[in-house]
């Protein structure tokens, strides 16, 4: 993972920042240019909610290398109450306990190690509420 | 706009190829569908293929191509939709033809995905998916389509038999076509025992990587007669949408809206609805994509592609076969070359030249090519001229 391309998406993956369109109020993460619900392109940047609802998920078996240490583990979408969804894993929570409508809250994780010499990458996971 | 016939196909077998190289595989395809008319000279082809870079270290795809088929000079290039590829090249090569801006055009696609490992393989496909909202915290094409299976088992009641009824006809469909990479049977019980890949899918819930290519011609249809002597097929409906490429930014993810809006745009400049397709070639990527695309294509109301597939609707010989070439499941699936594929499929059907696939009275087919978790959809509608 290039440093760049990690470092652009810090502000969403870190903090959870969002862009709320100025002129109808669609929230995005992550940023873009133009709503694309009313067209606008001016935005100010929020941060999300913390509690969100679980969508729907599955548990991966076969992942891609850098997430073969974290096997088998649980992927979800969830919702944000700003309307937003995003995927990310659900950890801390047995499989057989996950359930659609659930909810859940978002932490600041671990998310994958870039190989031996590559950076650790961090991000947003979802974790029972506690 | 020209009227635009297909007068030429060719598919050669699909596996893992490992004495044939990239080029091999396609120049192959190409000079099947050649010989499958008159023509010896082209004047343009437009080649599907979704990641030559991740898959072989190779981009440029047109030139190479043209100098291994021995039309150097001939214009021709490499267009990418994902895993849609093969549909875009089709759709491409209609345009120039219909715009007049060329007579005779090649679309060809083709992938060869066994030159690297299975994590290789998951990383370039992986490409198709939003890399940095999806990939990045864990997401796989397995995963993707899981989330979606989950979602419609749990809105509509589609069962575990029901995906795997879909692996059951589709490599039933398989074990009648030479070309497949998979031509065998499988029961309901392998099915649902089958390693666990993304839960709820198994490995035979999942299309297979694949090495492989396909190819057909287009020409003016007041120029088929004279360029072929095989019966004609006439393009009557192109269809082509995207939708968000991260699924969680869908409205909906128990449907493919960007399969619907194609499959309206298609049906509409055809001037056919679903009841009037006769067979359907459709991306069944995963046994959950073929469930979701027959309801999103008007085929089934949503929620009811499942019992239809259990009851036997998509079978040979039932309401709208679905998928008689065994599908991406039975007959492979490398990536930039199915929705050529599907195009080879439907063109033989509606010659009657299908062989032991042949169904009776075939005059209008519908192929449904799509990418990535379902964020582009070309649909294309053939007919007996
Ligand atoms: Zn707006």
């Amino acid at each position: 993972m290039f440093p760049a391309r990690y470092a652009r998406e810090m502000p969403h993956r870190y903090r959870l920042e969002a862009h709320k369109c100025k002129q109808c109020g669609k929230v995005f993460v992550p940023r873009r240019e133009i709503c694309d619900k009313c067209g606008a392109t001016e935005f100010e940047v929020i941060r999300l909610s913390d509690r969100v609802k679980l969508v729907t998920y599955t548990i991966i078996h076969t992942p891609a290398s850098q997430f073969k240490d974290q096997s088998p583990y649980a992927l979800g979408i969830c919702e944000f109450p700003e309307g937003v969804r995003l995927t990310a894993q659900v950890v801390d929570i047995d499989f057989a306990d996950l359930k659609t409508g659930m909810d859940l809250q978002v932490e600041f994780r671990r998310i994958q190690t870039d190989g031996h010499e590559g950076i650790l990458s961090y991000g947003y996971k979802f974790v029972p509420v506690i | 706009m020209r009227d635009v016939a297909v007068i030429g196909v060719g598919m050669p077998k699909w596996g893992e190829l490992w004495d044939k190289s990239l080029r091999d595989v396609f120049v192959e395809a190409a000079l099947l569908a050649l010989a499958d008319t008159k023509v010896d000279k082209l004047d343009n082809m437009l080649i599907g293929c979704m990641s030559g870079g991740l898959f072989v270290g190779q981009e440029h795809i047109g030139a190479i191509m043209a100098d291994y088929l021995g039309q150097r000079h001939l214009a021709a290039g490499r267009v990418e939709s994902a895993c849609a590829s093969g549909g875009l090249a089709f759709r491409c090569a209609i345009a120039e033809v219909a715009s007049g801006m060329s007579d005779v055009v090649l679309a060809g696609g083709v992938e060869k995905m066994t030159d690297v490992s299975g994590d290789g393989a998951t990383y370039a496909l992986a490409a198709a998916a939003d890399q940095e909202y999806e990939v990045f915290n864990g997401a796989t094409f397995p995963g993707l389509y899981a989330l979606m299976a989950r979602a419609h088992m749990e809105k509509y009641g589609t069962t575990r038999d029901q995906l795997a009824h879909v692996a059951v006809k589709n490599h039933h469909n398989g074990t009648k076509n030479p070309n497949a990479q998979y031509p065998f049977e499988v029961t309901l019980d392998q099915v649902k025992n089958s390693v666990m890949i993304a839960d709820p899918l198994r490995i035979l819930d999942c299309s297979p990587i694949t090495d492989g290519a396909a190819a057909v011609i287009v020409c003016p249809m007041e120029m088929a007669k004279d360029l072929t002597e095989k019966p004609l097929v006439k393009v009557t409906g192109l269809g082509q949408a995207t939708d968000a490429i991260a699924l969680h930014s869908r409205q909906d993810i128990t449907t493919i809206e960007a399969t619907t809006v194609a499959a309206k745009e298609a049906f509409a400049m055809a001037g056919k609805g679903p009841k009037d397709i006769d067979f359907a070639e459709v991306h069944d990527c995963f046994t959950i994509a073929e469930i979701v695309v027959t309801e999103s294509l008007g085929f089934f109301e949503p929620g009811k592609g499942g019992p239809a597939v259990e009851a036997g609707e998509t079978a040979r010989g039932g309401r709208i076969p679905i998928n008689l070439s065994g599908g991406l499941k039975s007959k492979g699936h490398p990536v930039g070359a199915t929705g050529i594929a599907q195009i080879y499929e439907i063109v033989k059907q509606l010659r009657g030249d299908a062989g032991e696939r042949q169904i009776e009275n075939a005059k209008v087919g519908l192929a449904q090519n799509m990418g990535g978790s379902g964020a582009s959809t070309l649909v294309h509608i053939l007919e007996v001229a």
